[in-house]
């Protein structure tokens, strides 16, 4: 490879080398080869601000939260607390107590399904889900239509992966109680218009959740703008520990909603006749938080605005851009989702080797991917495969590790043709 | 020679481009249907047994990568004219040997050619893949409609 070609790898949007320095994991090896990590829809890597500042909080400054009158207790309340504040900014929300902490998107949406329906669902009502949701926006909705009698229809999607918005205006009606969609679809990257999505569930009086998984770590999101009634996120696909996450839910549905889990600190007075509860977001957190993991939370989200998510976003389409040309270029890789407005996520499928063989073989190779079907079978189904292999990208990838992907491609092709 | 070669031998890339007796069999006597649901490997495996208990022939049908068809490809050459009795110590010492609890370089055994998928052991989520059909052969054998490797 020349200069040339190297300084033209090299974007103008980010020192990408600098930021690679602040995530330890990055300068290992794996079976005797540089880490090419490239599964961040599934987890991402954790900067030393993020290890540093849950090292120190558990060394050094450790205690329960909400319950005690002493040292420990009172800072961690407040460290807990900034963090619910940070993650307020971060969503767009001026009322930290429309944050709600869960242990990620799964029990958000859950959370969700579960109270919202109980109070606002009933039998011959409707919710509205995509062709292309996660499991987790899929099957909780399933148990409440079989439990609430309530009917589930699903937003058809075109062969390049986006939604098909006429289809989504002739399924909403009056019964339509809530419509529950991704923001960035996991398996395919597309990038759906939330915003009218919106729009379009309000004018006939339907509730929007808006699983946010996929683009807390990606896009500016501000839930105000968008307007939504809920919005969720995991802490861990945004450099942040596992465990923790998260649910913006709007104040007046919040309060109108029964509790989901219960128990301690979700309570204002216990009786043995009778319970009232606390006001939002304590009504949702019964027990002991993940404190540990909230702080950590609070780190990362100190560090992902440190760099700018206008950065990151820009940044990580260039490299959405790049890895879809360089892997077209691999003999018969098919890109499965082509919409036009994506995430830096690429899923792919190739006729002669099977995306566990594609795993299989770049691993060898020190690249980590995702082959299956990602939690989205139905998405699986309507595109016709079995499971892709995925590539998704962060801000600390760079484009000589796509070229990298691209030629271990083309290897593993030629093994598997002859 | 790479760590991966010890996985992707020539026969098992040649197996599966080419998988033996890849159909479904219209006489069979037994069949089940084997499915692993975390990575979709899903496969019908079909036998047909005669009175003696002997398998006289033996097909399967299916996708899923290439270690679970070129395992099932050659399971059923493998299977072809053995006794059902013989074809459950088969699948005990494969099984052993793809989970590392048995090395048939040094301990006596009936596993012949299929001695190849002795390195899926050092494969911890692929060990699955390659066991996948010997665990619906068994399941056809005893009568199960269903195998799920979960």
């Amino acid at each position: 490879m020349t200069d040339t070609n190297i300084s033209e790898k090299v974007s103008p949007i980010l020192d990408v080398e600098k930021i690679r320095q602040d995530f330890p994991v990055l300068s290992k090896t794996i079976h005797g080869k540089p880490l090419i990590y490239l599964d961040n829809g599934a987890t991402t890597q954790k900067p030393w601000t993020v290890i540093n500042r849950v090292k120190d909080f558990d060394s050094d400054e450790y205690g329960t939260v909400r319950r005690g009158a002493y040292k420990l207790c009172e800072d961690s309340t407040k460290y807990y607390e900034e963090t619910r504040q940070k993650v307020a900014g971060l969503l767009g929300t001026p009322n930290k107590n429309e944050i709600i902490f869960t242990s990620g998107t799964t029990q958000s949406i859950n959370l969700v399904a579960h109270s919202f329906s109980r109070r606002f669902i009933n039998e011959g009502d409707e919710i509205i889900i995509s062709n292309i949701e996660h499991h987790a926006n899929t099957v909780p909705w399933q148990i409440v239509c079989q439990e609430r009698g309530a009917i589930l229809k699903v937003i058809p999607v075109s062969d390049s992966g986006e939604l098909i918005m006429e289809e989504y205006e002739k399924l909403l009606s009056d019964k339509t109680r809530i419509v529950s969609v991704n923001h960035v679809s996991n398996a395919l990257g597309t990038v759906n218009p939330v915003k009218e999505i919106t729009a379009k569930a309000h004018a006939v009086g339907a509730k929007v959740l808006i699983d946010g998984a996929q683009s807390t770590p990606h896009l500016k999101i501000n839930v105000k703008d968008l307007d939504c009634d809920f919005y969720t996120f995991s802490g861990h696909k945004m450099y942040g520990p596992s465990g923790i996450g998260g649910l913006y839910g709007r104040m007046e549905l919040l309060e109108e909603m029964p509790p989901y889990v219960t128990g301690g600190d979700m309570i204002m007075q216990v009786t043995l006749e009778k319970t009232t509860y606390a006001k939002p977001p304590a009504k949702f957190e019964a027990g002991t938080p993940p404190i540990s993991q909230v702080v950590g939370l609070g780190a990362a989200i100190d560090y992902i605005t440190g760099i700018g998510l206008d950065k990151i976003c820009d940044y990580e389409l260039e490299l959405l851009e790049y890895g879809t040309e360089v892997l077209s270029q691999v003999p018969g890789l098919r890109i499965i989702g082509n919409a036009k407005d994506k995430a830096s996520i690429i899923s792919f499928y190739h006729d002669s080797v099977h995306p566990h063989d594609i795993v299989t073989l770049m691993d060898q190779e020190g690249i980590e991917l995702r082959g299956g079907h990602h939690c989205a079978q139905p998405t699986m189904i309507r595109f016709g495969v079995p499971a892709t292999a995925r590539a998704s990208m962060s801000f600390y990838n760079k484009k000589e590790e796509l070229d990298a992907l691209a030629e271990a491609m083309k290897k593993a092709v030629k093994m598997f043709e002859g | 020679m790479a760590y991966s070669d010890e996985l992707y031998q020539q026969v098992i890339i040649e197996h599966n481009k080419k998988p033996r007796n890849f159909f479904d069999m219209e006489d069979s006597t037994h069949n089940c249907h084997g499915y692993n649901p975390l990575c979709g490997d899903d496969y019908e495996i079909y036998l047909k047994i005669d009175d003696d208990n002997i398998i006289q022939g033996v097909s399967f049908n299916g996708s899923g990568c290439a270690i679970s068809k070129a395992s099932a490809s050659l399971m059923t050459t493998f299977l072809k004219g053995k006794s059902v009795d013989e074809s459950r110590i088969v699948f005990e010492q494969f099984h052993k040997m793809v989970l590392g609890e048995f090395d048939p370089d040094t301990s006596e055994n009936v596993l012949g050619k299929l001695k190849l998928f002795k390195g899926v052991q050092n494969f911890p989520s692929r060990i699955k893949c390659a066991s996948l059909c010997w665990h619906t052969m068994v399941g056809a054998v005893d009568k199960n409609e269903t195998v799920s490797t979960e």
